[in-house]
């Protein structure tokens, strides 16, 4: 994006040169978090398998808000809710508190769409998931960083 | 002049997790919060800070998302993840510990965090009984307020009303499943035996007692996604539903028309939109003043005032002050104090409470 090419060409300001001031977050960055998460399922990543795109994320640093979308494999995919929840889970992990995460499918991808998406946007009924163990357990086996694809 | 929100103190509550909700005593001389930690923490006002006077650690094996305190004082449920209600007893009036040693060693290992210092004062819960009989999380905890029935909720669907007798026994007198979905929230009317419930389904439900049994007598619907939070006014006649669509919605019940039945109508005389930027958590009417407050997920606290030459069946709200930055994350909790007029309590999911002063020129 041209945003980033502006990044790449700026010239050295005092504010570059401060430590304390944090680069913005920006498109790529979010990717690099969420590319390599693997499918449940299959034992690919998530980019391999076409169900994050860095095009589908959208970053406004200013505005604390990170919206991804996914594309689940096939339509009728089941597990669309975990592999929506791994994506969340992810970003709420490696992510600064201000922000705040959607994570939705890709409008047309997926039969159950709205159901899914409401699920992903409740956060007390993620917090609730998340504390049964066999649930993480399932989560945290598709965030572990796979030499391979990391 | 104009209305204003001033912070008066802010303090972490809940370390290293969300605070799900705070709730005032009946006096307004305490604050009961719960969170992510599985704890329940009870605060206590020292001249400008607030001091935490005992933390109940082993109720609950899951998150607690509720906390409600009897029309009495002194009896506090909390409705937890784990899918059960707690139901705790405060013992006797706070009493004084002669040594500071005791008390910090009590109540936490990190200083940093507890203000313990002027008062030795601390409260001591004892707890009473387990309420079990959800299949999943519960969401909500309500008293009514004749102190003798309460109402629990859940990701399981139903509603369930419990008597409390003289002694302290609690049994399950009715199972209602109005909603399709999700009950995230249950509040009572503030005088008469009425109850309101809302849910991830996008309707409140109204219920009443029918020969011994509870029945949903109105559906209200309206809102287009889920429901968070209900309160209703002073008097009672309305109700105020915020949701997931960011709208605040203002219900009022009719007369019923020409027919007989015992239903009764609930009409939508007011919706607030433009004014959240995310998910509305929760909403409170104020029984001193008629003020609205509202806790939203942009992390914003607002409060909103009646317009006084409005119809009544046509009301309006403006907004009256608003802090856009209440917390650094979701606002899930807001709570005005019983007794005294323009105070006012927030929670967060960074784990924090906030106290303010809200101030009108009306």
């Amino acid at each position: 994006s041209s945003l980033k090419q502006q990044n790449c060409e700026r010239l050295q300001t005092a504010k570059d040169e401060d430590e304390d001031v944090a680069d913005p977050i920006d498109d790529r960055e979010i990717f690099d978090l969420i590319r390599s998460i693997n499918d449940p399922e299959h034992p690919l990543s998530l980019e391999e398998l076409n169900v994050v795109e860095q095009v589908r994320v959208r970053v406004d640093d200013q505005e604390n808000t990170v919206g991804v979308e996914f594309t689940p494999t096939i339509p009728h995919c089941s597990m669309a809710t975990l592999i929506g929840l791994s994506i969340k889970v992810k970003l709420l992990r490696s992510l600064p508190e201000r922000f705040k995460i959607d994570v939705h499918i890709t409008p047309g991808m997926h039969t159950s769409e709205d159901a899914v998406n409401k699920q992903l946007a409740d956060k007390e009924r993620v917090a609730a998931a998340l504390e049964n163990s066999q649930l993480l357990e399932v989560v945290n086996q598709c965030l572990i960083s796979n030499a391979r694809t990391s | 002049m104009k209305d204003t929100l001033a912070l008066l103190q802010k303090f972490n509550a809940h370390p290293d997790s969300r605070c799900w909700y705070v709730a005032w005593n009946p006096k307004g001389t305490l604050l009961a919060s719960c969170g992510g930690d599985r704890a329940i923490r009870i605060w206590g006002r020292e001249g400008d800070s607030w001091e935490c006077k005992t933390v109940l650690q082993d109720g609950h094996q899951r998150a607690v998302r509720k906390v409600a305190w009897s029309p009495c004082g002194n009896y506090l449920a909390s409705a937890s993840f784990d899918a059960t209600t707690c139901i705790w007893k405060k013992k006797n009036d706070d009493f004084e510990v002669s040594c500071p040693q005791t008390i910090d060693q009590m109540l936490c290992d990190d200083s940093k965090i507890w203000p313990v210092r002027a008062s030795h004062c601390l409260c001591f819960f004892q707890c009473l009984t387990v309420l079990e009989g959800h299949e999943n999380e519960v969401k909500c905890v309500a008293w009514a307020p004749t102190g003798n029935l309460l109402a629990t909720c859940s990701r399981d669907k139903s509603v369930w009303i419990w008597e409390v007798d003289e002694e302290d026994e609690y049994e399950c007198v009715s199972v209602v499943n109005s909603h399709t979905q999700d009950v995230k929230h249950v509040v009572w009317h503030p005088t008469q035996e009425l109850l309101a419930s809302c849910s991830y389904d996008n309707n409140v439900c109204v219920y009443k007692e029918e020969d011994d049994d509870w029945e949903c007598r109105a559906t209200l619907e309206g809102h287009t996604s889920t429901v968070w939070g209900l309160t209703f006014d002073p008097s009672g006649q309305r109700l105020a539903s915020c949701s997931d669509d960011r709208t605040v919605k203002i219900w009022k019940e009719c007369q019923p028309g020409g027919g007989q039945g015992t239903d009764t109508a609930w009409k939508c005389v007011c919706t607030l939109s433009g004014f959240h930027g995310r998910t509305v958590y929760d909403i409170a009417w104020c029984p001193l003043t008629g003020a609205l407050a509202t806790a939203c997920g942009d992390d914003g606290v607002r409060v909103f005032k009646e317009d006084e030459t409005a119809d009544p069946d046509q009301p309006v709200f403006s907004l009256s002050a608003h802090v856009p930055k209440a917390h650094s994350q979701d606002v899930n909790c807001i709570a005005w104090n019983p007794k005294e007029a323009g105070l006012l309590v927030s929670c967060s999911d960074n784990g924090e409470i906030a106290v303010w002063n809200y101030q009108s020129e009306v």
